[in-house]
Order: structure tokens, then C-alpha cells, then sequence
């Protein structure tokens, strides 16, 4: 185990705190732009979506993570991006001219979503952003002269100074990596400055947060347009990747997926963004595989366990039956959601963390290093 | 005017419906200060559930409701045993996941096992109007409204009479207190889960031949609800009846007076409107903060 010995306190906050992360930082970067040259196609454009939904994770972290503010509505906020975006775009104005737009036209929404929630906190402060999203869907569905309603809305190929950029082209993907690590570095700095130390007091106790002379209102303003506007970034991503958007592709279920990103990755680092992202976008091919596969591999295995090949040819036709029953993928989902909580509450950067504490310590790791604390008491609960 | 009464009696109703899930909700927040995500869920397997015993089996409907309530309140103790009493004392939002994820996990089983398709079972109430003067109420709407109330009645003295609804005031009041006190808290927790589930069957089955049965019922109905229950402060049991009729009347009365398009978003910007105003809805406790 290497330890820092810090002497000034611009060590204390720098980004890579010592050689070994140039190394594997490095090394993470050579391979992410090495990567359209290596995979195929197809999942080159999946990691393009892994970039996209690890722009809102990250998002999701400043405010859910670091502000402590819960918000089921971040799928509106990629919405407005995204309209934003084709709007703009349709009105004939250049990427680098709507990129920063859909940002500051996001946050601003952001930031007046942020007013409301001043006073409110838990349960009322997710049904307030769920009221929202539920709002802003069915704007998009009325607004026909500019959104087209629920017709959807083409989005033309992204013109970066009158260079083309198709969107599944290498050059997407570079683009969404750009983004993808200027939100995350972006994250990293917020939160080493004044702002970013405020956000986590306001979470650790608001109470005691505002006795330290914190603007409890401001910073929680500051936090939801943050965050609205690098998912409204995303959004415009988004839109280009897809080429079509219509207000039914912006529904809860995509708000849950994108708190699915946070909870499984972590939600208390911006590493777990990226995990998160990673897992939720590749679990659907990654099921689609399992469909044809396991089906074959289960009946080869009961044949060899002794099984009478016509019982196997059952066995195999069931299973591939539950492998393409209709809604599989929710019950899956469903499950995913409710393992990680009950078994992995720190997600999948939580996780190797404590394999990394192993290999550390090694024969003095102790279990109860990550254990959580439980209230039961209501007024501690009522922060 | 007789439409505007017409389409408040038609709002009541719903309100009544609304009500009615909020009223599982709020009992499960009451005493664990739990948000149930899945109770609309939980009110579409109550349907199948009746279904299952009225539609397939063939028993008699008040045999079958009984049934399906009773099973509910088994499968909600389970559900409380196995997956919120692990994580109960772990911060809110991951309690909330939970059961979101849950409420994904029973809607797609329940569309494996039974379907995809609209099912109906024939009840007492399928058919029949009662006429006041000019004023025309469906029998199965009447029944959700008499259940409604007859259920928040109950339940508004089992709370504030009896030993056992002390104990779940206590409960919710502060967990470690009232097990100090002697107070079974686990059973407590226990029990009010397989009421919740209890009421989220009754709601199922009154809402059978209304919606008819489908996995996604519960999602539609749940996501109004819910608004229902903190219109009304999450943790009051009038709240959720009162919430849940604003939010019926509101819904039918913009559908009827206001374009098309406004009879869904109505009840969110009203919701929006009044937590502006009242940060812990209508009825809810306004709560000293500690530090």
C-alpha cells in the first residue's frame, strides 16, 4: 500500500494524487481511443451510449450523490436538451452554436425546478421532479409548431464546421468521449472547490450546513442546474445518436433507468457513473446472447447429466420460451435493482473498492470497514 | 349543471379509486415511514389474484375476494420479511429504488404468468345504475366509493382506538423507543405490510370491472395515486381520501371543461401548486427539523 505523505494542501486536492494513476489513467484513455480501431461496429455503438448515459450519471451524482437531492425527472432534462437541439438545428444554426445552448436552456429549466425544491426534501421532492417530467412529456406531445408533437422529430447530422459528423461514425464516438471526460473532469474540480464542499455539507445536514453560513437555497439551485444542463449536453448527444426523437421515448422509465445507472455503479463517486453506465447499457445484448445461448447449453447439460434426449429437447424448448416471454427484460431488470440494494448498497465501484482495501490490508481487512449506519429514529431521519 | 354534477359524482370515483391506493401508501409510511413504490402493483396482483380464483377456479365472487385479500396480505408480509427488512434504516431513496424495482419485477412476472391481454370476471356490480333524480351512478363506481369510506373508517379507528394501532403510532413515532418499550416491532412492520397489501387486494378487486385486469394497471393508477397521497401529506389517513378526491375531481373536470391533453397534467400542476405552498401537502405534520 503506497501513502501520500502530503506536506501542502495543493497536494491534498489534486486530481491524480500520485504516478500510479498517470498510469492507469493513461492507460484507460489509450485504450478508449484505440477502441473504434478494435471493436466492431455494433459496439462501438453501444459504448457511444455507454459515453451518453455516463454523461446524466454523472449529472445524477453531483445532484443525487455529493447534493443529496433525490430526482426522478433527469429524463426531462435530457428531453429539453435533445428538443433543444432539433429545434435549433432545424432553425438552421450550427452544432457549435446549439451545443451550448441546449446546455444553458437546460440548466436554466434545471434551476427553476431547483426554486421549488428549496422546500422540499425525500419523497415530496421525487413526486415534485416526477410532476415535472410528467409535465414537460406532455408539453412535447402538445407543442406541435415546434416539437411535432408525438409524430417525433428528425435530427439531421451533426455539422461541425461544415465537417459532417454521421453518428456512427468514429468521430461520434471521439465526440461523446470528449464530452463524456470534460462533464467528469468537470465533476472532479466541483467538488475539490468551495461549491462542491458545500453541496456534500448540504447533504451530510442541512441544518448544520446552514449554521456554517452555507446559502442553503443558492447551492441547491446551483446543484439542479448543473446537473439539468450536463444532461441537457447528453440530450443533444442523444438525439444525434438516435436521428429521431419523440416525447415516448422520455418517459419515467427512462428517469429510472438513468437512477439505475447511479445505484448500481455507486452513487458516491464519479467512477460509478461509468460502471453504471457500462452495466445498464450492456445488459440488454448482453441477455440477447444469454436467450440463444443458455437454452443449447442447459439441454447439452442435462444430456450429459443422464437426462433422455427427448425430456432435454423439452427442457430446451421451455427454457427458450421464458428466455423470449415478453417482459423478461422488466423482471430482470426489477431484480437487478432490488439484488444490488439489498446486497451491493455501494454498487459496482463500492465493490472494488473493498476487493482493492483487500489486497491492501490483506490479512487484516475487516468486513465492518464499509458498514452503514441505521437510523430508527425519526428525527434523525428528518434532516 | 347537471353535467358539472354528473362529472363530480364520476370524479368522486375515481377520486375514491385514487384514494384508496393512497391509503395502502400511507399506511406503510405511517408506521415505517417506507414509500411503497410497488402499491399499485400490488393492487394489480390482487386482480389477478381474483381472477385466478373467481375466473380459473370458479368460486363464488365473495368467496374469491376474501381469498384474494387473504393471499395479498401474505404475499405483502413476505415482501416485507424479504426484501424492506434488510435495508429498513438505510436512507429513504434507496428504500424507494427497492421497491421501484420491485413494482418492475411483479409487473413483468404477473404479464408472463397471466398475459398481456385485458381479463374480466363478472362481479355483483358489472351491471346496474342507481338514478338519483336526473343524476345516473354506475354500480361498480358506487361500490368503490362505499368501500373507500368504509375502509378509511376502519382504519381511522383501528389507529386511534386499539392497542395494536398504538403500537404502529409508536412505531412510526421512533422505532428504537417503542421496541424499548416492548413494542414487537418486527411483527408491527409485519402486519402493517400485509394490511397494505390487504387494501391494495380490495382495491384490485373493486377496480376489476372497472379497468378490467392488465399488468400495467397498477403503474397507471399507482403513478396517479401517489400524487393523491402527498396532495394529502404523506402520513395522514383523511389525507389520502381528501388528496385522492381533489385529484379524481380535478382529473374528470379538466378532461370535461379544458382541451384535450390537460386531463393528465392537470393533477401534477396542481400537486406542484400546492407543494409550493405546503411543503408536507395539505395534512401533513409540519416537522421540527433537529440536528
Amino acid at each position: 500500500m503506497r501513502f501520500v505523505f502530503k506536506t501542502d494542501y495543493d497536494q491534498d486536492i489534486r486530481l491524480l494524487k500520485h504516478s500510479g494513476y498517470w498510469w492507469s489513467y493513461g492507460v484507460l484513455l489509450a485504450l478508449l481511443i484505440a477502441f473504434p480501431y478494435l471493436v466492431g461496429s455494433y459496439l462501438q455503438s453501444q459504448i457511444v451510449f455507454v459515453f451518453i448515459y455516463a454523461i446524466v450519471g454523472v449529472a445524477l451524482i453531483i445532484l443525487t450523490g455529493f447534493t443529496g437531492q433525490a430526482s426522478l425527472g433527469h429524463a426531462a432534462f435530457l428531453a429539453i436538451g435533445a428538443y433543444t437541439a432539433g429545434f435549433l438545428q432545424s432553425q438552421g444554426m450550427s452544432f457549435i452554436v446549439y451545443f451550448p445552448a441546449a446546455a444553458i436552456i437546460t440548466g436554466a429549466v434545471g434551476a427553476m425546478v431547483g426554486f421549488p425544491a428549496l422546500r422540499l426534501s425525500g419523497i415530496y421532492l421525487v413526486i415534485a421532479t416526477i410532476a415535472f417530467a410528467f409535465i414537460v412529456e406532455e408539453i412535447l406531445a402538445r407543442w406541435e409548431s415546434v416539437t411535432h408533437g408525438n409524430e417525433g422529430m428528425r435530427v439531421r447530422t451533426i455539422d461541425f464546421l461544415g465537417q459532417p459528423i454521421p453518428r456512427d461514425s468514429d468521430a461520434f464516438y471521439f465526440l461523446c468521449l470528449l464530452v463524456l471526460v470534460g462533464s467528469i473532469l468537470l465533476a472532479l474540480n466541483l467538488l475539490r472547490s468551495p461549491t462542491g464542499r458545500a453541496f456534500i455539507a448540504i447533504r451530510d445536514s442541512e441544518t448544520a450546513a446552514k449554521s456554517m453560513g452555507i446559502d442553503l437555497a443558492g447551492y441547491k439551485v446551483k446543484s439542479f442546474a448543473i446537473s439539468a444542463a450536463l444532461t441537457g449536453m447528453a440530450g443533444v448527444l442523444f438525439a444525434h445518436k438516435m436521428s429521431f426523437i419523440s416525447p415516448e421515448m422520455f418517459t419515467l422509465l427512462l428517469s429510472i433507468e438513468f437512477i439505475m445507472v447511479i445505484i448500481i455503479g455507486g452513487a458516491f463517486g464519479v467512477h460509478g457513473a461509468v460502471l453504471g453506465a457500462i452495466f445498464i447499457v450492456m445488459v440488454d445484448p448482453f441477455l440477447t446472447t444469454l436467450k440463444d445461448d443458455v437454452p443449447v447449453l442447459g439441454a447439452s447439460l442435462a444430456t450429459t447429466l443422464g437426462m433422455a434426449p427427448d425430456a432435454a429437447g423439452k427442457l430446451k424448448e421451455t427454457m427458450s420460451a421464458i428466455g423470449s416471454a415478453a417482459g423478461l427484460k422488466g423482471a430482470i431488470y426489477g431484480l437487478i435493482i432490488m439484488m444490488f440494494i439489498l446486497f451491493e448498497p455501494y454498487g459496482l465501484y463500492g465493490r472494488w473498492l473493498k476487493v482493492k482495501l483487500f489486497f491492501q490490508l490483506f490479512p487484516l481487512y475487516k468486513k465492518a470497514t464499509f458498514k452503514r449506519q441505521k437510523t430508527y429514529v425519526k428525527s434523525e431521519r428528518n434532516r | 349543471m347537471l353535467d358539472f354534477i354528473q362529472q363530480l359524482v364520476s370524479g368522486i370515483a375515481l377520486g375514491c379509486v385514487y384514494g384508496l391506493i393512497a391509503l395502502g401508501f400511507v399506511l406503510i409510511y405511517k408506521a415505517t415511514e417506507v414509500v411503497n413504490f410497488a402499491q399499485g402493483d400490488l393492487m394489480m396482483l390482487g386482480g389477478f389474484f381474483v381472477f385466478t380464483f373467481i375466473g380459473l377456479i370458479g368460486l363464488d365472487y365473495w368467496l374469491g375476494f376474501l381469498f384474494a385479500v387473504c393471499a395479498m396480505a401474505v404475499f405483502g408480509m413476505a415482501t416485507e420479511r424479504v426484501l424492506i427488512r434488510p435495508i429498513l434504516g438505510y436512507p429513504q431513496f434507496s428504500i424507494v429504488m427497492a421497491t421501484i424495482g420491485l413494482g418492475y419485477f411483479l409487473r413483468s412476472i404477473a404479464g408472463m404468468i397471466w398475459g398481456t391481454d385485458d381479463l374480466r370476471i363478472e362481479t355483483p356490480f358489472s351491471s346496474g345504475v342507481v338514478k338519483l333524480g336526473d343524476l345516473v351512478i354506475a354500480h361498480d363506481k358506487l361500490s368503490v366509493i362505499v368501500a373507500t369510506v368504509i375502509l378509511c373508517v376502519v382504519l381511522y379507528a383501528f389507529f386511534n382506538f386499539t392497542r395494536m394501532g398504538t403500537a404502529m403510532r409508536a412505531t412510526s413515532e421512533n422505532m428504537l423507543a417503542a421496541y424499548y418499550m416492548g413494542i414487537p416491532v418486527k411483527r408491527v412492520v409485519s402486519l402493517i405490510w400485509a394490511i397494505s397489501a390487504a387494501v391494495a387486494a380490495t382495491a384490485g378487486v373493486l377496480l376489476a370491472p372497472i379497468t378490467f385486469i392488465h399488468s400495467n394497471v397498477g403503474l397507471a393508477l399507482g403513478l396517479k395515486a401517489f400524487p393523491a397521497a402527498v396532495l394529502g401529506g404523506f402520513g395522514s389517513i383523511p389525507g389520502a381520501l381528501i388528496g385522492g378526491l381533489i385529484i379524481g375531481v380535478i382529473e374528470t373536470l379538466a378532461g370535461f371543461y379544458l382541451p384535450q391533453g390537460w386531463k393528465d397534467v392537470a393533477p401534477y400542476i396542481v400537486l406542484l401548486i400546492v407543494l409550493l405552498v405546503r411543503p408536507h401537502g395539505l395534512f401533513g405534520p409540519s416537522m421540527r427539523k433537529k440536528v
